[in-house]
């Protein structure tokens, strides 16, 4: 359950942005996250909705866009998306040891007023 | 009407750009923070915009990490992160170390768990320098924690500074504490395919310790299985096969300990 003390930095960065806009309300929050991350999206929207309580982003959507595992196999350089960790190269079935994408977790966007 | 000032004015008839209308009074200061892309919607479109942010999530996590392995080097100590399920064998591990490390090298023991001091007790008994952090129903230790627990160690006193993590085998993989290495342990008794369940705190691993392995007949252990599922999870890491009991493997963890410890001192020189 370490999704809550992550939805408390998202909304910390949310708030952060927000207030610079010079916003009253955050209606919409966009979040990127990796199959990597170790991020439970369900476990996500349940920390949102306990710690948006009484912000100015209660009753705001959380849109959550999962970002696939990208490896690239060093033995034939060639990238390709793979189920989980442990993908093999399509080419040569040898376990990828590079990542060029999968871990993602961010905050990237908000619609404000 | 203008909605920004709310200045009574109808929303064509001025510019807030400029701010250059001052024929009426104001209450207020007439300085907007912010930046106005839409100045004036009018009352039937709200005043809704995008805000992008593209803000990593542990970026604060990961710039106080950074200053925790910045103060490690400034004191040249060398950082390991001790990660494993509950039971593994972490704090056992650590006794052995400073057991047979003593004469030559100083330990320092950062520990992390729900609730109780009984592990960084059992440590000072031991003669160990040991800060405990009960972590609540954190599930995990991050860098500030780390930074609060380390400012009460005696740091200059310390050549390996232990930070035995909550046992768990998901959310710590995802804090850099500011370590130099990690290590996890799984030990004989939890099933040989434990790191294809949970890659992710395998893949970052410098070293795969098999703990318990005085056991491991008793246990039923498939070793091949294991070292097999270990190198596919963690195919960068050194796999060691020791027994904090009976002492059985522990050389060789001593030597890859000073292995990386020696580049970690040349990196910094």
């Amino acid at each position: 359950m370490h999704e809550l003390s992550l939805m408390e930095q998202t909304l910390a960065i949310a708030l952060e942005h927000a207030q610079r806009e010079g916003a009253c309300h955050i209606h919409q929050l966009t979040m990127r996250v990796g199959a990597l991350s170790g991020v439970v999206p369900d476990a996500l929207r349940f920390a949102f909705d306990v710690l948006t309580r009484g912000t100015m982003a209660e009753g705001a959507q959380l849109t959550i866009e999962s970002v696939p595992i990208v490896a690239r196999c060093a033995r034939c350089d060639r990238e390709f998306e793979a189920a989980d960790l442990l993908g093999e190269c399509p080419g040569c079935g040898e376990t990828a040891t590079e990542l060029r994408q999968g871990r993602e977790l961010e905050l990237a966007s908000l619609e404000v007023s | 009407m203008c909605e920004h000032c709310g200045c009574g004015q109808p929303g064509e008839a001025h510019g807030h750009a400029g701010h250059d209308h001052h024929e009426h009074n104001h209450e207020h200061p007439h300085d907007h923070p912010h930046p106005h892309p839409d100045p004036h919607p009018g009352p039937a479109g709200p005043d809704r915009r995008t805000v992008v942010v593209q803000e990593g999530i542990l970026a604060k996590n990961d710039r106080l990490a950074e200053r925790n392995r910045g103060y490690f080097l400034a004191k040249g100590v060398f950082v390991l992160n001790l990660l494993s399920s509950p039971g593994s064998g972490k704090t056992s591990l650590i006794e052995r170390m400073a057991a047979d490390l003593g004469g030559r090298l100083r330990l320092g023991v950062v520990v992390g768990d729900l609730a109780t001091d009984n592990d960084a007790r059992r440590l000072q008994a031991a003669g160990v320098p040991a800060i405990q952090i009960t972590t609540g129903t954190v599930c995990h230790l991050d860098a500030e924690m780390v930074a609060g627990a380390v400012a009460r160690l005696p740091l200059d006193q310390v050549d390996i500074l232990v930070i035995e993590n909550v046992g768990n085998l998901v959310c710590p993989a995802a804090f850099d504490l500011g370590e130099d290495m990690r290590v996890v342990l799984m030990s004989v008794t939890e099933g040989e395919d434990k790191p294809l369940k949970y890659p992710t705190i395998f893949r970052d691993a410098g070293v795969v310790l098999l703990t318990k392995t005085d056991i491991a007949e008793a246990a039923g252990f498939d070793r091949d299985a294991a070292l097999r599922n270990i190198r596919r999870a963690a195919p960068g890491a050194v796999i060691l096969e020791v027994s904090a009991r009976t002492g059985q493997g522990m050389p060789a963890w001593y030597e890859a300990l000073d292995t990386a410890r020696a580049g970690h001192a040349s990196g910094r020189a």
